[in-house]
């Protein structure tokens, strides 16, 4: 037999390989954004950007500053335009630098993007994707490093997904792209790598041809019988590792990677935790009706008399990201962090 | 000593709470679209035209002038954001940002800075800046103008949240918000405001501490929490299973950020069992933090899920047939807490 | 009334006389029903009916109109239909948007009409993401926004003209300035005490036409339209208008203007002068006018009948069309 040598991408490279097979496909596909190309206007510095994580890199070149626009820095304005752009024939990307941002563009999120679908009797569709890019951890402090899932996922209306890893980010960027309704990409920056690191990749097989990921599916990397850990992108890593302390300790961990935050995968996460009766999230956004919340809350209401012990619920501090590093090298929970939490109902 | 009953609207309570603050304190101000209205038009005789769109700020202006109450144009994130520097600078405003679901227009300059100065400067600056917003879904206001969205502020660190369920506690957490160094928001349902409560609301000045629920029903068989309009439903509900021989104990939160932990869970330690009742949308509510809560914390204590009754995942629409299906009903509720005690 | 009306048709100058006094009885109609509480008072729009009325003269059905809150005149002006129109007002199944929007969220997309809207200049941006999607799709049509004196104080408008400029897009932005937002002045809220010179900043024409007078609407339209079609980029439109009732229902605007002011404004009623100038110049007699204007009152009639015979949506309509496909 032989067997395929294993492509591995990383992160950035894998999402903008979706970007550029969604504009062969399809014509009506446009991104716009800051710096999504760069160099706006000159064009012996075309491309200088390539978008701040290097996702959206080599577009402006081969399909025109038509289809790819970098922006002033106008959130409200251009996110109100995607809005305009999908309610009329178009399929845009736009990208949210920062998911801190959300304020200075809120209402076209909230009261336009999640809603016109349904103030408008169904009758027009608004096939866009937002992305943005979520998490601490490289020094940015509080404005520029929060993770807000649970605003997103609050609004009707809104799909959300959280990709982990090169092969689920282009399978699901690819899905976002080709889906009818409005769905936000959390694009977590330790993932992407950039400025302060390579990203993850390595060892993860990303094939060359298109695919999706289907919006709505959990995924299970790693089986296990005492214990269910269930991550967020970033966070599905440090429960992997978690795992393998666990293991050295004789336990086994499951571990459920979300992927997508609404529709959640309810079907997954219960059948996960009537197994193995016991269960951690792992959430790094604020903990106070966070993502965290939600799924326990489901899974108490849904799964209690399965539970042997309480669900816990493992998220930032209740306090906004800090720029010390010694300070924010506590902000997200460690992999020992959440082996101990899971030891302390296992024992 | 025996006061007179003094029943007070909801309205006419947040009003009495807010001119004890400007009375109490001279550098607390007023700002807001149409909080009093008609502006710039004095000397045609025209003043206080809307005194807010609820009547919520009525008589201020002709009280403490111009300069402590401030109409503002359609610039939300110019007149959150000014109260934020105000603040920051020596003053303590009221912003008065209308319905919640403006949120979008001014989100940064309360995400981004009235949530995070305090901390990003080191604690070095206090804002105590009081933004008030109206909620619920009433009257066909359709769904730009009938959210609730607690949880969406409750989220961001460095934000107190308080929600008022009657006239008492409209004046109460009304001066408790204002006399707070930190920022407050105050959800002020809409559908309270034409509720005849015939409740007593004391002349002089009063605070409900943040962070603090009650109790407004004693039960053994089940814990309901309410919020704001909930409270009512809730009491209603405990009124309704009272007839089928159970007894609801009913906790008005109060206090969104920061929960009132020891309160909800000696309930439940009593009770076994809670319902949430929250008119907000249910994913990432504050019902779904408060069930994490109880199973988190009184795991061992219940006797059966933790229940949440919440609106539906959808927004809320016009017709008036559908509209009222948003809402969580006394029905349901009842049923809830049924469903929970068998 | 003004100059060089003989270049326009007798059939677009009777168009336009039947959609003001279309919008006209719509409107009080409207009215009648909020006072006898069938429906929440809305924002009415009576007195301002020329403005879309000159504008829309111009449009096809793939141009696109976006509103705000107070768009009854914007739909009725794109050709959205009154009788589904009044159906969305009561809430009933057959409304423009199922019963699930309402007033302030009437849309029709196959006239071009995506939308009013209840967040003032929510819909700025949206309108010029329309035209952003004509001038990458290859197409002629044009995007025109309506909003108010109230929202030229949101950044959505700076943001919006300043993209529509740097990308030469084909949009209108239209500011109906009815010297109030809510009971707060134009006087008192606008810096400058002109929306239209706003344009300069943004490198874009800017105008200010009488919105009352609805052939010199029609004529700085026309300019605007064309220069959009050809690829000649954005202009702001300051449409001097007037509101006869409150900001909604319930607003008694003597709290806030006087009743001469209030006479001022309705002598210069664009009704009444469009009569005079069509009875003047010959293209209409008197009679034929109020045979239109009866055929309005009957069309208004027939919408409200229909829309009170028209059932109520199904429970089930409350959880459809959050999304198209969950998951």
């Amino acid at each position: 037999m032989v067997s395929t040598p294993v492509r591995a991408l990383t992160y950035a490279q894998a999402v903008n390989e979706s970007f550029h097979q969604e504009f062969e496909r399809d014509p009506s596909v446009i991104l716009m954004g800051e710096d999504v190309a760069g160099g706006a206007g000159r064009d012996e510095f075309e491309d200088a950007w390539g978008g701040v994580f290097k996702l959206t890199g080599g577009l402006i070149a081969k399909y025109g500053p038509d289809r790819v626009r970098d922006t002033p820095i106008s959130e409200n304005g251009f996110m109100g335009a995607a809005v305009g752009a999908a309610a009329t024939g178009l399929r845009p990307i736009a990208d949210l630098m920062f998911v801190g941002f959300v304020g200075v563009c809120g209402d076209q999120i909230f009261n336009n993007m999640s809603k016109m679908h349904y103030m408008f009797g169904g009758k027009v569709n608004l096939p866009l994707t937002v992305i943005t890019s979520t998490g601490a951890g490289v020094g940015s402090a509080a404005q520029h490093s929060e993770t807000l899932y649970s605003i997103f996922v609050h609004f009707p209306g809104l799909k959300c997904v959280a990709p982990s890893n090169p092969y689920n980010a282009k399978g699901l960027h690819t899905a976002a792209i080709r889906d009818n309704d409005p769905v936000i990409v959390f694009n977590n920056k330790l993932l992407m790598g950039g400025a302060r690191g390579p990203g993850t990749g390595a060892g993860i097989h990303v094939p060359e041809d298109s695919y999706e990921f289907p919006i709505g599916k959990a995924d299970r990397p790693r089986e296990g019988t005492d214990v269910t850990l269930i991550g967020i992108s970033y966070t599905t890593l440090q429960c992997l590792k978690a795992a393998e302390i666990l293991e050295q300790k004789g336990f086994s961990a499951e571990v459920i990677d979300l992927l997508s935050l609404s529709p959640l995968d309810e079907d997954a996460i219960l059948s996960s935790v009537k197994k193995t009766r016991n269960v951690v999230i792992v959430d790094e956004d604020y903990p106070m009706c966070s993502m965290a919340s939600e799924l326990s809350a489901l899974i108490a209401e849904q799964a209690f008399d399965f539970l042997d012990s309480p669900p816990i619920r493992l998220c930032a501090p209740h306090a906004s990201v800090p720029y010390s590093p010694v300070l924010e090298a506590e902000y997200i929970p460690s992999p020992e962090k959440i082996a101990q939490s899971a030891l302390s109902i296992l024992e | 000593m025996n006061q007179e009953h003094r029943p007070l609207t909801f309205v006419q309570a947040i009003n009495e709470g807010i001119r004890t603050r400007m009375r109490e304190d001279a550098s607390t101000i007023v700002m807001g679209i149409d909080v009093a209205g008609a502006a710039g038009k004095a000397d045609e005789g025209f003043i206080d035209h809307f005194g807010g769109t609820f009547s919520m700020t009525k008589g201020l202006i002709q009280e403490f002038g111009t300069s402590r109450v401030l109409d503002t144009p359609i610039s939300e994130t110019g007149f959150v954001g000014a109260g934020v520097g105000a603040a920051a600078a020596g003053l303590r405003p009221l912003v008065d940002m209308m319905f919640v679901g403006f949120i979008g227009v001014c989100g940064d300059q309360i995400f981004n800075n009235m949530a995070k100065m305090h901390y990003m400067f080191g604690g070095k600056v206090n804002l105590p800046i009081t933004i008030q917003a109206q909620t619920a879904a009433s009257g066909g206001n359709a769904a730009q103008h009938s959210e609730t969205l607690y949880s969406i502020f409750a989220h961001f660190p460095g934000l107190k949240c308080v929600v008022p369920s009657d006239p008492y506690s409209a004046k109460g957490l009304q001066i408790a918000a204002m006399k707070d160094d930190d920022p407050v928001v105050v959800f002020q349902s809409t559908r309270l405001m034409g509720v005849n409560f015939d409740q007593h609301v004391p002349e002089d000045a009063y605070e409900l501490p943040i962070g603090k629920s009650r109790i407004v029903r004693s039960g053994d068989d089940v814990t309901l929490i309410g919020i704001g309009t909930t409270t009512r439903t809730c009491i209603q509900a405990a009124e309704s299973l009272a007839k089928q021989g159970y007894e609801a104990e009913v906790v008005d939160l109060l206090s969104i950020s920061p929960l009132d932990e020891e309160t909800i869970l000696s309930s439940i330690s009593k009770t076994r069992k809670v319902v949430i009742v929250d008119e907000d949308y249910p994913k990432c509510s504050v019902a779904s933090e408060l069930a994490a809560l109880s199973a988190e914390k009184a795991f061992d204590l219940l006797d059966a899920p933790p229940k949440r009754v919440t609106a539906p995942h959808s927004s809320i629409p016009y017709s008036s047939v559908l509209e009222q299906l948003h809402f969580p009903s006394v029905e349901m509720v009842t049923n809830a807490c049924l469903e929970v005690i068998n | 009334m003004a100059k060089s009306q003989s270049s326009i048709s007798k059939d677009k100058l009777m168009w336009m006389y039947e959609t003001l006094v279309l919008i006209r009885r719509f409107e009080e109609q409207a009215k009648r029903e909020a006072d006898q509480g069938r429906i929440l008072g809305t924002h009415s729009a009576i007195g301002e009916e020329a403005t879309p009325t000159g504008i829309c003269a111009h449009l096809r059905d793939d141009d696109y109109v976006l509103g705000n809150h107070r768009s009854h005149h914007h739909c009725i002006a794109k050709g959205v239909d009154i009788n589904e129109m009044m159906a969305e007002l009561l809430g009933k199944a057959t409304g423009t948007n199922k019963g699930k929007g309402g007033t302030m969220h009437i849309a029709d997309a196959t006239k071009g009409m995506l939308g009013a809207n209840g967040v003032v200049g929510s819909n700025i941006p949206v309108a010029t993401g329309c035209a952003l999607s004509a001038k990458v799709q290859g197409k002629d049509s044009v995007s025109v926004v309506f909003f108010g004196d109230g929202a030229s104080s949101q950044g959505s408008l700076h943001e919006s003209m300043n993209l529509a400029a740097i990308w030469n897009l084909p949009v209108l932005f239209v500011c109906e300035n009815n010297r109030y937002a809510e009971s707060t002045p134009f006087e008192y809220a606008v810096a400058g005490q002109s929306v239209a010179n706003r344009a300069a900043g943004y490198g874009m024409p800017g105008v200010t036409v009488d919105g009352q007078n609805v052939i010199e609407v029609y004529e700085v339209a026309g300019e605007a339209v064309e220069r959009a079609r050809k690829g000649d980029g954005p202009t702001l439109i300051e449409a001097m208008t007037y509101r006869y009732h409150g900001h909604f229902g319930a607003d008694n605007p003597m709290g806030y203007r006087t009743p001469e002011e209030q006479k001022y404004y309705e002598d210069k009623d664009c009704i009444i002068a469009m009569e005079q100038f069509l009875v003047d110049n010959g293209t209409a007699t008197k009679k034929q006018l109020e045979e239109i204007d009866n055929d309005a009152k009957a069309r208004v009639e027939k919408a409200t009948q229909f829309a009170i015979d028209s059932a109520y949506p199904d429970p089930s309509e409350l959880l459809s069309d959050v999304y198209i496909k969950y998951p």
